[in-house]
């Protein structure tokens, strides 16, 4: 289980906007390993462990979610400014993006 | 020991029939018979319990798996598991009618080998005429359907300087994957390695013309390039290791680390017929024969990169060296790596003709 995206390592990618809605590609997924208690991204020939932040991200983006609603929820969920959490969101988002787990 | 860790994925081989007759295959030399695969109801079990002790993803393959006719039957039961489904196929059955109902069962990926890119060589190699205009239509409605699509290369001397153009095929047909997989030498592989190995300079020439279209292609292809390990002088880890993360299952339930262990001598190999996957994947003694590092020898024992490499691939230790519980014979600290350059030094200026894999053409007596 390598491969693990972080958020350091990001892109800063083509101007992803609050107002754009992503979506996981065809043929990936998240899901919850019951076995080993984990999040695990599901792709073609691969699965890997997605970073907290990544899994925390993952987990809301359900196709219809603008990325500006799902920096509001984390913005809710944890102690820190919305502009921090919407710098690691969208850079996240555009590392996911690059590594064809999410499309817009 | 304690138990180890469940497997990550299952290679179910559904049938060892194949219209195709590629001199590299994977399959073993011995092929097992129609008469001798598991059953629907069989393999349904063994999703079942490869889903109960963890498995993510189930990689359906053969021979060619869409020779069995319960095929959709056993993606959807998977699909419904949570298991991730791959199918690994020839592409030469694969029609729009054979692939609806695989879609609709809930299958997520599409792995289609291609022998070439040019229709005779590609042909010569899989000894089928019509092959590859099935191949590049099979391509084609998988990627308008939307399924995720790799192509895989198995790359060899007589095809290593058309890399570039496999790389330019995938592109322009939409795959989202391609591997460019060198032969790996076993098995069949094995027979025709005379003919099959490159030279140093086309493997360079392949690894030049891989690293050009990652830069040149960035993300839009991924890019697995997989080499012929007699040229490195580190072994590779075979399988992540012995008995850690991958299972896999011959058409006739023999339980396996790997799909050439059955080359392996003096242990028997378990039967999912008579034993349960967990059960065999924990106490079996194939299982437990080389897993972790207690049972390696010198120079693995003592090295720092035993974790990482595991001590290569048991399976070319017994095929090189005659003895599977040796140091894989690519590393340069293994007594007996200058088998493997006296190999490359005496390849032959002319390739021997192939020997085909089909039911009973292997040499000494395999099925």
């Amino acid at each position: 289980m390598t491969d693990v995206p972080t958020a350091a390592a990001a892109p800063t990618g083509p101007g992803l906007a609050e107002a754009a809605v992503v979506r996981f590609m065809r043929g990936v997924r998240l899901q919850h390993d019951r076995v080993r208690d984990q999040w695990v991204i599901q792709a073609p020939e691969r699965a890997f462990v997605p970073d907290p932040i990544a899994t925390a991200i993952l987990r809301l983006v359900d196709g219809q979610r603008p990325v500006g609603a799902i920096i509001d929820l984390l913005a809710g969920q944890f102690d820190a400014p919305r502009a921090v959490i919407a710098h690691d969101v969208l850079a996240m988002i555009a590392d996911l993006t690059a590594r064809q787990v999410l499309i817009r | 020991m304690n138990a180890p860790p469940p497997p990550m994925s299952l290679l179910a081989e559904l049938t060892h029939r194949c219209p195709l007759q590629c001199p590299y295959c994977s399959n073993p030399l011995a092929l097992d018979g129609r008469e001798a695969e598991l059953s629907t109801a069989e393999w349904i079990g063994i999703l079942d319990q490869a889903a109960e002790m963890g498995v993510l993803q189930v990689h359906f393959s053969g021979g060619e798996p869409m020779a069995r006719p319960d095929l959709p039957e056993l993606v959807r039961h998977a699909a419904a598991r949570g298991l991730y489904t791959n199918l690994i196929t020839s592409g030469v059955l694969l029609t729009e009618a054979t692939f609806r109902p695989l879609a609709e069962a809930g299958l997520d990926h599409v792995q289609l080998s291609f022998q070439d890119v040019d229709t005779g060589p590609a042909e010569q190699v899989g000894g089928m005429k019509g092959a590859q205009a099935k191949k590049l239509e099979a391509a084609r409605f998988v990627v308008a359907d939307g399924m995720p699509l790799t192509l895989n290369f198995v790359i060899h001397r007589g095809n290593a300087g058309r890399v570039p153009r496999m790389l330019e095929l995938a592109r322009t047909l939409g795959a989202r994957r391609v591997e460019i997989a060198h032969t790996q030498y076993y098995g069949w592989g094995l027979v025709n390695r005379a003919a099959l190995m490159p030279s140093r300079a086309q493997l360079d020439e392949a690894t030049q013309a891989v690293e050009d279209a990652r830069a040149r292609l960035g993300s839009s292809l991924t890019i697995d390039y997989v080499t012929p390990d007699y040229y490195a002088d580190r072994p590779k880890p075979c399988m992540g290791g012995w008995g850690q993360r991958f299972v896999n299952i011959s058409p006739a339930g023999r339980v396996l680390p790997c799909h050439a262990a059955e080359t392996i001598p003096g242990v028997s190999f378990p039967d999912i017929r008579t034993a349960t996957l967990a059960d065999i994947w924990e106490n079996a003694p194939l299982f437990r024969l080389f897993r972790g590092t207690d049972w390696m020898p010198e120079p693995c024992r003592g090295c720092d990169f035993r974790e990482q490499d595991w001590g290569g691939c048991r399976c070319q230790a017994l095929a090189l060296v005659g003895d599977a519980g040796a140091t894989d014979p690519i590393c340069s600290r293994s007594p007996h790596h200058d088998r493997v350059t006296a190999i490359l030094e005496e390849l032959p200026a002319e390739p021997p003709p192939f020997v085909y894999r089909r039911f009973g053409n292997a040499p000494g007596g395999g099925r």
